[in-house]
């Protein structure tokens, strides 16, 4: 299912906020049809991690590459570091869907229209392609009949279906997921785990921070363990959750799955 | 008293009117712009300019609109330099100032309401927009200004209705407004209550109208926020 063609390339990734260095010098080489779930505890600097990769968080230092493409950055008069040219980070960011914790679905927008909008406004498609593609996707998530809701309407598992809809209809090369089930009710982190299991199949590229060890052990291809701002593991499923050579990750999954005792897995 | 004079006295306030709608209407509409204006500054991050919107916004919102349109219409033509620029053909016409003067108040007022209607926008909204490529002038045309949008109109209508009544001190300058007629009718007639509470009502019928077309823009914008129908 791995091939070898590299989707996503980060080398030697630093960020600091303020005097708290968050990451210390992160690197992952993601290939197509490569799903990869990224743990650990809170502050180990997993989302910022994620949010560098497509420039919601602008990264002190290290590469990132995207499909092949390097995001150019330069530094500022006072040393810091920015992107330098913004028309390359857009065209990067809209080769990445991602999916936030939160959904942050457009509020004034019905779900087909937040489908849409990406396509029709950012990558010029045609109205009626996008339209009919919209449709698709949101039979495939499930929520076929939602399309003139709005995001208010939805319950929370189908807002995050409708937001990985959304993510999806840019036809983005891989998929960033940031804690996707974290701000679900438990009853419902099976309905959105189901759909990104889904694409998982389908062989498609995804980056995942999650705290579903059951999810991470079973859908990924790699399980990636930060730890204050380093990787402290990286390798497949199998390897980590069997006989982990790492302890402080024995410690961490034995610690999330007490914690999460009594939820459904998938 | 008798009913003819009373249907007098309402044609009389009638013709008066259109001076009240134009003043408000005009003011209205440059106040907006102006109001996006210093929205702008506020929020573009410079401090220098933020620092000339914070200003203005404290001069003009914090003294009387009255001093302020004394100040347009009588205290600029005491100036011998402003009687020689290229603006004295509007400063010393008193439709222009009193217009001026409450666009000028008023867009003290919209900025902030505007400001915090920007500042009410979902971050997690704009950071999807980011993620999936926008920037710029399209993020806030088609994600930031309808959400804003839709924030602001409460308190913007207010400020609007609260306009046709700030429209009554322009009497003072000269104009003959609806308030002024009705002024001019009591000092006439000696009759104090048929044309001031025939102004008045023309100035609730018209804010009753006003009143309903932003009710009108703001149910138009909020289908998100009803009940499904089914």
């Amino acid at each position: 299912m791995t091939g070898e063609v590299s989707a996503i390339s980060v080398v030697n990734l630093r960020k600091r906020f303020g005097n708290h260095e968050v990451l210390k010098g992160v690197s992952l080489e993601a290939h197509e049809g490569d799903v990869i779930s990224i743990l650990g505890s809170s502050g180990s600097g997993k989302s910022t991690f994620l949010r560098c990769i497509n420039l919601l968080e602008t990264p002190d230092d290290g590469v990132v590459t995207v499909a092949g493409e390097t995001i150019v950055m330069r530094r500022t008069a006072t040393g810091k570091a920015i992107a330098a040219d913004h028309r390359q980070v857009d065209r990067i960011r809209s080769q990445l869907g991602m999916v936030f914790q939160s959904f942050n679905l457009w509020s004034h927008m019905t779900i087909l229209e937040n489908l849409i909008e990406g396509p029709i406004h950012v990558q010029k498609r045609p109205r009626a392609e996008c339209v009919e593609e919209a449709r698709a996707l949101l039979e495939k998530v499930g929520i076929g009949d939602k399309a003139a809701a709005y995001p208010s309407q939805l319950s929370g598992g189908q807002q995050q279906r409708a937001a990985i809809a959304r993510a999806l209809a840019m036809r983005p090369k891989v998929m960033l997921f940031d804690e996707p089930t974290s701000a679900l009710d438990p009853e419902l982190v099976g309905e959105v785990l189901r759909v990104m299991r889904g694409l998982a199949e389908e062989g498609r590229t995804m980056l995942i921070v999650t705290h579903e060890m059951a999810f991470a052990r079973d859908v990924s291809s790699r399980v990636m363990f930060l730890h204050q701002g380093v990787v402290d593991v990286i390798g497949p499923p199998e390897e980590l959750f069997g006989d982990c050579r790492s302890e402080r990750f024995k410690k961490f999954v034995s610690g999330a799955t007490h914690a999460r005792a009594g939820q459904p897995s998938l | 008293m008798s009913a003819a004079f009373a249907i007098d006295i309402f044609f009389k306030l009638l013709a008066a009117l259109p001076v009240t709608l134009e003043v408000w209407s005009l003011s209205v509409v440059i106040g907006a712009f102006l109001a996006m204006g210093l929205t702008w500054m506020r929020v573009s991050g410079s401090f220098v300019l933020s620092t000339i919107a914070r200003a203005y916004v404290f001069v003009f919102r914090g003294s009387p609109l009255l001093i302020q349109l004394f100040i347009i219409y009588y205290g600029l033509a005491s100036f011998a330099f402003v009687r020689q620029s290229f603006a004295w053909p509007l400063l010393r016409n008193a439709f222009a100032c009193a217009t001026l003067s409450l666009a000028l108040c008023t867009a003290a007022y919209s900025s902030e309401i505007f400001r915090g209607a920007l500042a009410g926008v979902p971050p997690g909204q704009i950071e999807a927009a980011r993620a999936c490529g926008m920037s710029g002038f399209k993020l806030f045309r088609r994600i930031i200004f309808p959400i804003a949008l839709r924030q602001a109109l409460p308190a913007y209508s207010s400020e609007v209705i609260s306009m046709t009544k700030s429209s009554a001190l322009v009497s003072l300058v000269t104009l003959w407004d609806l308030t002024s007629v009705a002024l001019k009718i009591r000092n006439d007639t000696f009759v104090t209550y048929t044309p001031l509470l025939i102004a008045g009502a023309m100035y609730f019928a018209l804010n009753a109208l006003v009143a309903r077309a932003f009710a009108f823009v703001e149910y138009r914008l909020s289908g998100h926020l009803r009940p499904r129908a089914t």
